[in-house]
């Protein structure tokens, strides 16, 4: 593998440049060719897929063929009232479950960077231990714990009388969101709170000094101090919400309806590629990637001119 | 593009200092105060009130009460005799039958369980070492060598850094299908090697911590470029590549969609998705044996993540991605 290398004084700038080019394409090669295979090509793929139309003769005899037809997929999808009921229920929830998860982790990142904190190893090790725990084996053990015959959190609460229909038409969708938000507040609290343990300490005795809260030094120095983790975990989270699949996917064999096979977009793609309608799956697919990607760019562009000001 | 990455540019020299200060002997207390670029000025307990203490530690608790529940329920459960795993009490022991639970967990369906998480450990270790490996390299040459299209290349990998790998799996499947890839563990390990966010994290590491000048003496000295990747750059690359592994992992262990598409045959299926069918089994395996699965299934990662705390730690911090 080693290329031959001469001292670098006897060597040309020029030639320096050309070996260093050549060297810098051998150590990049390995990763383009796989990101170009996985990447590229299978969107590529669902592009071109996406394009063509699967025709049946009226009798069935015959097997169906694929028709150019650059439109019908893309049209239907956007005409598909299951389609977008997904994309819009997924909106809803991310408009809800993000910012109501972003305020639990800054909360608690702020909690145990108070001075009042105690054990302050123990708390982050727990919130963050249900990163460890696998998204569909999170939502497994959740669904245990909403389950409509022994849900052991009702029976605890049958004693006051309540009883919390987890599953039901109107709680599924926070049921569902429930569950992101345990798995996810302390992955976004450990990252606010590296970001509070970086700001300069003279800037928090300054404050004091001055007099001012602990209320106030978290409201009015901490949380702007620590502006860029939110907006890097708010990215990320929004992210995550366009690809929400896992819980309501698994909560669907016991939900009794409440979700159906289409309840989020890529539930919904899945559903036409096992149903065999292949072009159409592309299509929602290539929809999808480009939606997420303008959103994420569209909020990357937003929070950084807020910054410049 | 880079311009608007400077959430995560910024947050990355903190991530150096504590990725690369830690000798063995401070380990244990950096993992305490991870993150601590604040420096070691003692907090003064003495100013609080114990009202404030009270009130921050109550609240703290039901965090972690929220946080811990649903394991301890989990643990619990597992833990009744077999069949009983949703009788009363629900969040309390009714004699200790984990053993002989988690016995017959391996020993039923022909042991497949056992096959499932060996089967995880391989797709997840093949593929977390190779992608670990080859962003490592690409993030490395974007680093430490000058040359043409240098900022096309890392654009394109910061674009695909915000577009959820999810997205491919179904393209990924009609092409495989195409190519008659499926059932075949490389539907699952390939797509599972990209990883764009470790080549922007390499990059980052590798243009603050392998210096110019080592690689200019190693020149002199007459090491070929690539042996000074080897000897040189993966050497003092390392806490970033465990962390760039460790990412990858728990990746590729969770990931579940693509497997269950890719791979029908279940004595080729991940823990993730074995798991599942059975959940979706209608009856036809005992709720009991998923429940105890579902405990033993979180074990390896968080073994792997005791393991490695004080990397995972520092690594959030570079701006991970879920």
């Amino acid at each position: 593998m080693s290329v031959g290398t001469p001292t670098r004084s006897t060597i040309p700038k020029t030639r320096t440049s050309g070996r260093q080019a050549r060297t810098a394409a051998l150590l990049l090669a390995p990763f383009a060719v796989i990101f170009l295979g996985m990447y590229l090509a299978p969107l590529c793929f669902a592009v071109y897929r996406s394009l063509f139309v699967l025709k049946r003769d009226g009798l069935g005899l015959t097997a169906p063929t694929l028709v150019f037809d650059p439109f019908t997929n893309y049209l239907k999808a956007f005409t598909d009232p299951v389609f977008i009921e997904s994309l819009g229920r997924v909106l809803l929830f991310g408009v809800v479950q993000v910012p109501v998860m972003l305020a639990l982790a800054t909360g608690l990142a702020l909690l145990i960077d108070s001075r009042s904190a105690r054990a302050k190893g123990f708390f982050r090790l727990t919130s963050f231990l249900p990163y460890a725990v696998p998204g569909v084996i999170a939502a497994l053990m959740w669904s245990f714990l909403y389950s409509g015959t022994s849900s052991p959190i009702n029976a605890l609460l049958a004693p006051l009388g309540i009883e919390i229909p987890f599953l039901g038409q109107d709680m599924v969708l926070w049921s569902v969101a429930n569950i992101v938000t345990w798995g996810w507040t302390g992955y976004n609290m450990i990252i606010i709170y590296a970001a509070l343990q970086s700001i300069p300490g003279e800037i928090l005795e300054a404050a004091k000094i001055d007099g001012a809260s602990a209320w106030n030094i978290a409201w009015n120095i901490k949380i702007p101090m620590v502006r860029p983790a939110l907006i890097l975990t708010a990215v990320f989270s929004i992210i995550g919400t366009a690809q929400l699949y896992n819980e309501p996917k698994v909560l669907q064999s016991v939900s009794g309806g409440s979700i159906d096979s289409a309840f989020t977009p890529i539930m919904a793609a899945q559903a036409a590629t096992a149903a065999q309608n292949y072009p159409y799956a592309a299509a929602t697919s290539v929809i999808l990637a480009v939606l997420v990607g303008i959103l994420s760019i569209t909020f990357f562009k937003i929070t950084n001119r807020g910054s410049d000001a | 593009m880079s311009s608007q990455l400077t959430a995560g540019d910024s947050l990355a020299p903190a991530d150096t200092k504590t990725n690369t200060a830690p000798a063995p002997a401070t380990r244990a207390r950096t993992g305490r105060n991870f993150g601590a670029a604040r420096g070691s000025g003692p907090r003064n307990n003495r100013e609080t009130s114990l009202a404030s203490r009270l009130v921050v530690t109550i609240v703290l608790g039901c965090f972690a009460l929220y946080f811990l529940v649903p394991i301890w329920w989990l643990l619990v459960a597992a833990s009744k005799p077999m069949g009983e795993q949703f009788s009363a009490p629900g969040f309390w022991f009714n004699g200790m039958h984990l053993g002989a639970n988690v016995g017959e967990l391996l020993t039923s369906r022909d042991g497949i369980f056992m096959r499932w998480i060996l089967n995880s450990i391989f797709y997840a270790g093949v593929g977390a070492i190779v992608g670990t490996l080859l962003a490592s390299m690409a993030g490395y040459a974007l680093a430490k060598y000058r040359f043409r299209g240098r900022e096309v290349v890392f654009g394109v990998v910061l674009a695909a850094v915000l577009i959820p790998k999810i997205l491919f799996t179904l393209p990924l499947y009609l092409m495989f299908s195409e190519v008659g890839l499926i059932n075949n563990p490389l539907a699952v390990i390939l797509p599972s090697i990209v990883s764009p966010f470790g080549v922007y994290l390499s990059r980052v590491f590798a243009a603050q911590s392998v210096p110019d000048e080592i690689i200019e003496a190693a020149r002199i000295d007459g090491v070929g470029e690539v042996g000074i990747y080897f000897r040189i750059g993966l050497r003092m690359m390392t806490p970033a590549l465990v962390t760039i592994f460790l990412f990858n992992f728990v990746e590729i262990w969770n990931n579940y969609l693509l497997p269950a598409m890719v791979i029908n045959d279940s004595s080729l299926q991940p823990v993730t998705v074995g798991l599942v069918s059975w959940f979706a089994s209608n009856g036809k395996v005992p709720m009991s044996l998923v429940v105890i699965g579902a405990l033993v299934s979180i074990i390896p990662l968080l073994l792997l993540f005791l393991f490695l705390q004080r990397f995972w730690k520092a690594g959030l911090t570079a701006g991970a991605l879920k």
